[in-house]
């Protein structure tokens, strides 16, 4: 359950960004969680609003993108979907891939602050 | 209406960053450290005991760390080898983040030490996401979990510098099936090594030893695809990026296609 410390860290995150802006609420955030970041979006939703009372965040809407992830092709250079369970190797050429383009993300990707400019 | 800011900041930014400090703090004292993630009961402690000694057979000044929610028990076991150890209590978080390392770096770890490691709680999801500052990420398992745990696991195998397989003097016994084994390691860390190692008979402990003592002395880690990127560019970390906000103003609504990746 390491997803109530990742709830933890963006409630942080978002709230430095809230000061740093002068809000005093955060309306929402957007987080990015790739599909192999090892976070469970349920889990992550139940933390953050746990988290989240008392906070600056309290009440705020949490909008999670996943991203699926995608590997390139270390042989004929493809673009693939890596699947789930991850398979690392082209369904094209059967060559391991030699990168890993998306599928790692955890990010926070956009704080909306509540009230007027 | 409201105001956004576009923030693109990795969420664990503060772990990554403590931790590349640590990663710097232990290169300038020449300490190579190693995060061993498993299951409970892997056999990571019997293991890791005579990995202890016998690097001290072998002249080496190598020190550990252990974690767990409660009980002293695996430090006590690992002091047997004679090495220094400290058992961390975690008091129920479910994985190590590197300020409590660095707590103990800076409190207790002796000089000179070449070899530090570090016991994760037992535990093959949340320690996957948190870097300790190490230089090689050990991901283990016995022969009596089944040999597709590397596609349950995928995070934890597929990030992983080295596997190790534990208990293969029962593997026989179990009906372990290697061969599985191995493919399953391959699809998610095509060209990691996987090591074969026995706490009963010493099986592999050298050759553990020998990977862990290479890399203190230079030798690039295997570079998994699916490490984070400030692990799998070991020696290059820049710490957090830098915020880039952008601030500006939209309607509510959340149907905007998500946006490329920056990484």
């Amino acid at each position: 359950m390491h997803e109530l410390s990742i709830a933890a860290a963006v409630v942080e995150s978002a709230e430095d960004v809230a000061r740093e802006h002068g809000a005093d609420a955060v309306a929402g955030v957007t987080l990015r969680i790739g599909e192999l970041a090892g976070v469970v979006p349920d889990a992550l939703r139940f933390s953050f609003s746990l988290v989240a009372e008392g906070t600056a965040l309290d009440g705020a809407e949490l909008v999670i993108e996943e991203v699926p992830a995608r590997a390139r092709c270390g042989g004929c250079d493809a673009r693939f979907a890596v699947g789930s369970p991850p398979a690392l190797w082209c369904p094209h050429c059967d060559t391991a891939a030699a990168e890993l383009l998306t599928g790692r993300e955890l990010e926070l990707a956009e704080v909306r602050m509540a009230g007027s400019p | 209406m409201c105001r956004s800011v576009d923030v693109r900041t990795a969420v664990l930014a503060k772990n990554d960053g403590l931790a590349a400090e640590l990663r710097a703090e232990l290169a300038r004292r020449r300490v190579t450290a190693v995060n061993l993630l498993s299951s409970p009961g892997s056999g990571k402690t019997a293991l890791l005991e005579l990995v202890l000694r016998r690097a001290r057979e072998r002249g080496q000044t190598v020190a550990a760390l252990t974690a767990d929610l409660a009980t002293e028990n695996d430090a006590r076991r690992l002091a047997r080898s004679g090495a220094p150890v400290r058992q961390v209590l975690t008091g129920g978080l479910c994985h190590l983040e590197s300020a409590q390392v660095r707590a103990l770096i800076d409190d207790w770890l002796p000089d000179p030490t070449r070899l530090l490691f570090v016991e994760n709680v037992g535990n093959l999801v949340c320690p996957a996401s948190y870097d300790l500052g190490e230089t090689l990420r050990v991901t283990l398992m016995s022969v009596t979990e089944g040999e597709d745990k590397p596609l349950k696991y995928p995070t934890a195998f597929g990030a992983a510098h080295l596997v190790v397989l534990t208990k293969t003097d029962i593997a026989d016994a179990v009906g372990f099936d290697d061969a599985a084994f191995t493919t399953a390691v391959e699809r998610v860390n095509p060209g990691v090594e996987i090591l074969r190692t026995s706490a009963r008979t010493g099986q592999g402990v050298d050759t553990l030893l020998d990977r862990v003592l290479a890399v203190a002395g230079g030798v690039a880690p295997h570079a998994p695809l699916l490490a984070a990127k400030h692990l799998r560019a070991h020696g290059h970390d820049h710490g957090p990026a830098q915020d880039r906000h952008h601030e500006h103003d939209h309607d509510h609504g959340h149907g905007r296609a998500p946006r490329p990746t920056t990484a």
